[in-house]
């Protein structure tokens, strides 16, 4: 088990990605885009670049949250319980640029379902993706505009991601080493 | 918590936890029946038969909307259409259905029991009772369950009164097994031609008098009375006049027996005038569109269910 970020690692790391984003998205304006979280790691951080753009730039951009379950392509393995939580997407989506928020890119399948989801609700004029932490083993063809760190892992790692919709004492990037 | 069953048959055979569960998890699918695309990939690939036996539109509809709405591919099959009007037998139906792979089988047959032979006949398809006889109509039950939970908080401790044709109603019975299971004191109310001997044991009590009923009743559940049932043939009431005076609701009655705040379920179709007088039917009372339109959550959430996760893993050969 290795801490890749601890506490203040991740606050830092955000207050990056939040200037990044602000910097290549905001063009129009800080209401010309949203923050849409994928449930369930992604939602507290959008809400927290959310938070961060709010206290840079004045003005917060709208967030949501996104659940992929429906659009899973392994419901059928039987890995996991198959519950699901609500989407809660800006109303409106045509003319705002969605900006994708997930705590860990790994094959990125999740993507791809969470871009079925949204294309379902309407059709955004541009989708990028945000991570706090990409830890490799790609599948799809699939790779995210604002990454907060690379993290080199094996196949079988997993990756625990503590962290809160507020900064704590306590938010951690956890690497759990697997079949080595 | 996770759906481990092949089949959904009856309430009676699931634990409070599951039929929690499933409350849960159709409560969610409302919302997909809000959005303007109600459509998701999930059952993308996947068919569902629909062998209906028995008159229904309202069922049918919903089970397909459902079925649809998860983008599985549907095909019916009714009584008039089907093989068993050349003398066919119901298992034979089933197993010709059933070689063609289809992964949820949607049976209503009129025989009590017959949905549950034909899912111990068929271990590889998914089999959804849509009515069996007097026996269950578990999809029903469910959307009973869930109109009852988001109008009223929760079914614990709730007191639901059924009126009318408890004999020869399987939704009565799907809706005692699914209401006692989850803690609601359960009063069923009719002449004793139509309440059958033993259902106290079910765990409901009875009543033949609708006032005493209806006292401090959250829920009142109106069945629809079969008219071709009682008037031809059947001697259950001396006539449907005396019924709709004794059993039916009016506002007068609702007046002097009823809670201001009791809520009306009708499984539909409603004979109005009979058990309903009309303007009961359409007043701030009833809830009875709401019941239609928590149907249509209520078949997602188990076609979901049973062909998601670890039931599909078993029948595909990789669960345990």
């Amino acid at each position: 088990m290795t801490v890749v970020l601890d506490a203040a690692g991740i606050e830092r790391t955000l207050r990056r990605l939040a200037s990044e984003i602000v910097e290549g998205c905001s063009e129009d304006g800080v209401d010309r885009f949203a923050l849409i979280g994928i449930r369930r790691g992604g939602v507290p951080l959008a809400e927290r670049l959310a938070d961060l753009i709010e206290g840079s730039e004045g003005q917060r951009p709208e967030t949501g949250a996104l659940d992929i379950t429906l659009y899973r392509d392994d419901l059928y393995t039987g890995l996991e319980s198959p519950t699901f939580g609500a989407t809660e997407l800006p109303v409106n989506l045509n003319g705002v640029g969605i900006v994708l928020v997930d705590d860990v890119l790994f094959t990125g399948r999740t993507i791809r379902a969470a871009l079925g989801v949204v294309h379902d609700y309407g059709r955004p004029p541009w989708i990028k993706l945000a991570v706090l932490v990409d830890r490799g083993h790609r599948e799809l063809p699939i790779q995210a505009d604002y990454t907060g760190g690379v993290v080199p892992t094996n196949q079988g790692d997993r990756i625990e991601v503590r962290a809160g919709a507020v900064p704590a004492d306590d938010d951690a990037v956890v690497l759990h080493g697997g079949a080595a | 918590m996770t759906f481990k069953r092949k089949d959904l048959l009856g309430l009676r055979d699931l634990s409070a936890a599951e039929i929690g569960h499933l409350l849960d998890v159709a409560d969610q699918f409302r919302g997909l029946n809000l959005r303007s695309i109600k459509k998701v990939p999930t059952l993308r690939g996947k068919s569902v038969v629909h062998l209906f036996l028995e008159p229904s539109t309202r069922t049918r509809t919903s089970f397909d909307i459902a079925a649809k709405r998860l983008s599985a591919d549907t095909h019916a099959i009714t009584g008039s259409a089907s093989s068993t009007t050349k003398g066919e037998t119901l298992l034979d139906t089933a197993r010709n259905l059933a070689a063609m792979h289809p992964d949820i089988l949607v049976v209503r047959h009129r025989y009590a029991g017959g949905v549950r032979m034909l899912a111990e006949a068929l271990p590889d398809t998914a089999i959804i009772n849509a009515g069996d006889g007097a026996c269950e109509h578990p999809t029903q039950g469910l959307l009973d369950l869930l109109t009852i939970r988001r109008a009223l908080g929760g079914v614990a401790g709730k007191t639901v009164t059924i009126v009318g044709d408890i004999t020869h109603s399987r939704v009565a019975r799907s809706d005692i097994w699914g209401l006692t299971k989850l803690g609601a004191r359960v009063r069923v109310c009719g002449p004793p031609t139509l309440i059958p001997p033993g259902i106290e044991r079910m765990g409901a009590e009875v009543h033949h008098h609708l006032e005493p009923a209806l006292k401090d009743a959250d829920v009142a559940i109106m069945l629809r009375i079969q008219k071709e049932r009682m008037f031809q043939g059947g001697h259950y009431i001396p006539s449907q006049r005396e019924y709709s005076r004794l059993y039916g609701l009016s506002r007068a009655k609702l007046k002097r027996w009823a809670r201001r705040d009791l809520l009306i379920m009708h499984p539909g179709p409603i004979n109005r005038g009979v058990e309903l007088e009309p303007e009961v039917a359409d007043s701030e009372w009833s809830v009875i569109l709401d019941q239609v339109e928590n149907g249509v959550a209520v078949r997602m959430g188990v076609m979901y269910l049973l062909l998601g996760g670890e039931g599909a893993a078993r029948r595909e050969g990789r669960g345990p």
